[in-house]
């Protein structure tokens, strides 16, 4: 009886005992350098991916047109509104004339007296003109009455000498005239340029467009050259792109783009790159394009919203194919774990393009349908010892 | 030969093994106080690994990236990549901050990484999910500390990022989960002032007659420009080639580029000990203190055990047992209450060390180190009971 009772004394201590140790054993092998480390896997594929090319830029306008006065003034009117719509040729706004107007009616009044001037010269020609006839047909006269010696020498003389006055009277009112004629169109001649002038202070558009900026109002004093309204063609809106010089090989003009603006996100409008700049941002690494969109947004965006813009490269060839994921640098050597008999093999790869949803190529190293760790726990040692599951602790699917 | 130890403990088996339990979980407090320790130490060394670089080049006369701010031209790793025994050099930056996303925001060290691809310095070296990053701007990989999940997209700063990738491990020193933001989104980030900031001091320029000058058209323009360019970067991690000893490609870094470079050991160094040292020897103390205080509770409690049985003892020594058979037995009591009190002990702090919201890490050398220790301490706990029990005159068993 006793027998028994120690017994079943010891069974219950054991009872408590063995589930202890039995805990122990399972949490030695659950951490620490003696647990397995859950990894995921995959198989290398054969098959070929497109890569693409992400950047981002602004939203620019092909041309923009700053238009201001080409003298120093002060403005007197600005008749248009940011976000007016003007035509070719219409005035957005006129600069103070000051006293051009008031010299533009005082070359008027010069203009009518030289008018004038030219009508009293032409007078005294008419009037010349006839002294010298007179004096002509007296002389004439005078010298056949001298030929009938019914008049003295002397009187002849006078006669004579009266038609070479009226002679020099007529060329000089002609001569007169003449200058009175200069006079008048070199005054007229002023009198247009003032008026050119005084067109000139008229800001007119030199294109259809949308009115992007008024950078200064009525009474402000403008330099020769500073814009007064900035006029833009929505229609030739593109994209000034930044791209990563990392990865810009294989860019060129003509490429599908699918641009998303920051304003519309969502929405991916198509496009094409017209051209890469030939001068690349030295400061950023930052190569830069224009892209352009097929059809413009119903709701234009603004001059400068931020877009991004993903291009599509041709499809390479087919090679072994791995997620980025898998690739480590081990002790300074590329390449990615591989489960060779339930055992980890280190082999190291030649990377070779990647596209964006993070498929990299293995140029070699690694051939099709081996397995490679995707995913794992803790870091790998070629000495880890794991256990490959469909998903690790803690990520939901 | 009967055991008479193990005859004792089955006389009062609930007792013993209760006591046991008691004792197991204070010795599990001291683990993972431990633990504590070891993980933030290991939180300052993973960083370190995560970098995956062999030198460090910061900003002269600095102790950066991790424990004082350093800032570079972000154009020096080009002379860097340069000098001789460099295989790979990368800009990076760090910023500890607040990442939103959607109604909360989390505490992360947000990682600006050149995302030239896959081992390359900086990059987090292994993920649990997603994929590394591709793009160029406004992805992220994120610790999966952080709470954030694959496809959602966090707000830093001004800017979306798309979550593609999930790490594990990845902290900084003070144990912050890691957010890894491509390069110039971080270098924005971390240098760009806010919008109200930007506007503000656009005014206060456009005020100042100096840079606004009637007569000077675009001169506003150009030094508004000017004011809103960020080329810094907070280290250049390098990785030197096969062959090369990092001290060796460190010095002539130190020496021609006017940097300062730290070698792995170094950077060790200044995270143990200085950036972490006082949190350190904080844990550390208290490490201490529990350890002796768990000592004295184990002593006292197998001593007064031991004089609960101070009448059955005496009738052993009546009926004329040897001292040396009843020094053993409680001797081997003690051992087997530490034996229990270490497995419940270790037990209970493998299964609480992964719900600290900071790592605890539990070595295999601090638990055998602990076995060590609480075997030693039950052994001389039970010497004093021993001295007790020895000095019994055997009369108690009768009398009392």
């Amino acid at each position: 009886m006793k027998f028994l009772s120690i017994n079943r004394r010891m069974l219950a201590l054991l009872a408590v005992v063995l589930p202890l140790l039995a805990l122990l054993i399972y949490v030695a092998l659950r951490s620490g350098p003696f647990a397995s480390i859950p990894v995921t896997v995959t198989t290398a594929e054969s098959r070929s991916i497109a890569p693409s090319l992400f950047g981002i830029g602004t939203v620019e306008a092909r041309y923009t047109y700053r238009i201001g006065p080409t003298v120093a003034g002060r403005i007197k009117r600005v008749e248009v509104q940011v976000g007016d719509r003007v035509e070719a040729g219409q005035l957005l706004g006129e600069m103070d004339p000051v006293d051009l107007d008031d010299r533009i009616a005082s070359q008027d009044a010069a203009v009518k007296r030289a008018e004038s001037v030219v009508l009293a010269a032409g007078a005294q020609v008419r009037e010349a003109s006839a002294r010298k006839s007179y004096a002509e047909n007296q002389a004439s006269r005078y010298e056949q009455l001298l030929h009938a010696r019914s008049v003295s020498e002397e009187a002849v003389e006078g006669k004579r000498q009266e038609r070479q006055v009226t002679e020099a009277g007529f060329a000089a009112a002609r001569a007169n005239l003449d200058a009175a004629r200069q006079e008048l169109a070199r005054v007229r001649s002023d009198r247009e340029g003032l008026i050119q002038q005084r067109a000139n202070l008229r800001l007119i558009a030199p294109v259809r467009g949308l009115v992007a900026a008024r950078n200064a109002d009525p009474g402000t004093t403008v330099v020769a050259g500073q814009s007064v309204v900035e006029v833009i063609d929505p229609a030739s809106l593109w994209i000034n792109v930044r791209f990563d010089q990392l990865r810009v090989s294989g860019l060129r003009a003509g490429l599908p783009v699918q641009i998303v603006l920051r304003s519309q996100e969502g929405i991916r409008f198509a496009g094409r790159v017209l051209r890469l700049e030939p001068i690349a941002d030295a400061v950023t690494e930052e190569t830069m394009a224009k892209v352009t969109f097929d059809a413009l947004p119903e709701r234009l965006p603004p001059v400068g919203e931020l877009a991004e813009v993903t291009v599509a490269m041709s499809a390479l060839p087919a090679t072994p194919v791995v997620p980025n994921a898998s690739v480590q640098r081990v002790d300074g050597r590329l390449g990615v774990w591989l489960i060779v008999e339930d055992k980890l093999r280190f082999a190291p790869i030649n990377l070779g393009a990647t596209d964006l949803d993070g498929r990299v190529q293995i140029l070699d190293g690694l051939k099709a349908d081996e397995r490679v760790v995707v995913y794992s726990q803790r870091a790998l040692g070629p000495r880890s010892r794991v256990k490959v599951v469909e998903r690790l602790e803690g990520v939901s699917p | 030969m009967i055991s008479l130890a193990g005859r004792d403990i089955l006389h009062s088996w609930g007792k013993f093994v209760f006591t046991g339990v008691g004792l197991g979980l204070l010795i599990g407090v001291t683990l993972t106080m431990a633990g504590v320790y070891r993980g933030m130490v290991d939180d300052a060394k993973v960083l370190l690994d995560n970098s995956g670089a062999d030198l460090w080049v910061v900003q002269q006369d600095t102790l950066g990236p991790y424990a004082e701010p350093s800032s570079l031209y972000d154009d020096v790793y080009r002379t860097i990549l340069g000098m001789p025994g460099v295989d790979r050099a990368a800009n990076v930056t760090y910023l500890t901050m607040q990442v939103r996303q959607g109604e909360r925001d989390v505490r992360a060290m947000v990682v600006g990484v050149v995302p030239g691809g896959p081992g390359e310095p900086g990059q987090p070296g292994y993920l649990i999910a997603g994929r590394q990053i591709t793009r160029g701007h406004y992805e992220a990989v994120a610790d999966i500390a952080t709470g954030f999940k694959l496809g959602e997209r966090i707000q830093i700063r001004r800017n979306h990022y798309a979550v593609v990738g999930l790490t594990r491990r990845m902290v900084s020193s003070g144990g912050d989960p890691m957010v890894f933001i491509p390069l110039k989104d971080a270098q924005e980030a971390q240098f760009l002032k806010d919008n109200d900031a930007i506007a503000q001091q656009r005014r206060r320029t456009a005020s100042n007659p100096a840079f606004n000058r009637p007569g000077t058209p675009g001169l506003l323009d150009a030094v508004l420009a000017s004011q809103s360019v960020n080329p810094y970067i907070n280290a250049v991690l390098v990785q030197v080639k096969p062959g090369f000893i990092p001290e060796e490609v460190a010095e002539p870094i130190r020496r021609w580029k006017r940097l300062q470079v730290y070698t792995r050991a170094q950077m060790e160094e200044i995270l143990i000990g200085k950036l972490i040292s006082t949190a350190a020897k904080q844990i550390g103390m208290f490490l201490v203190i529990l350890a002796i205080v768990s000592a004295a509770i184990v002593a006292f409690i197998i001593y007064t055990l031991t004089l609960g049985k101070i009448r059955e003892i005496a009738v052993l020594k009546l009926i004329g047992t040897r001292n040396r058979t009843i020094a053993w037995m409680i001797m081997q009591q003690a051992l087997g209450l530490g034996l229990i009190g270490f497995v419940v002990g270790k037990i209970s702090a493998t299964f609480w060390a992964p719900i600290f919201p900071k790592y605890v890490l539990l070595e295999p050398g601090d638990a055998l180190l602990g076995f060590a220790g609480v075997q030693v301490i039950c052994a001389l706990a039970s010497v004093l009971a021993i001295r007790a029990a020895l000095k019994v005159d055997p009369a108690e068993a009768i009398g009392g």
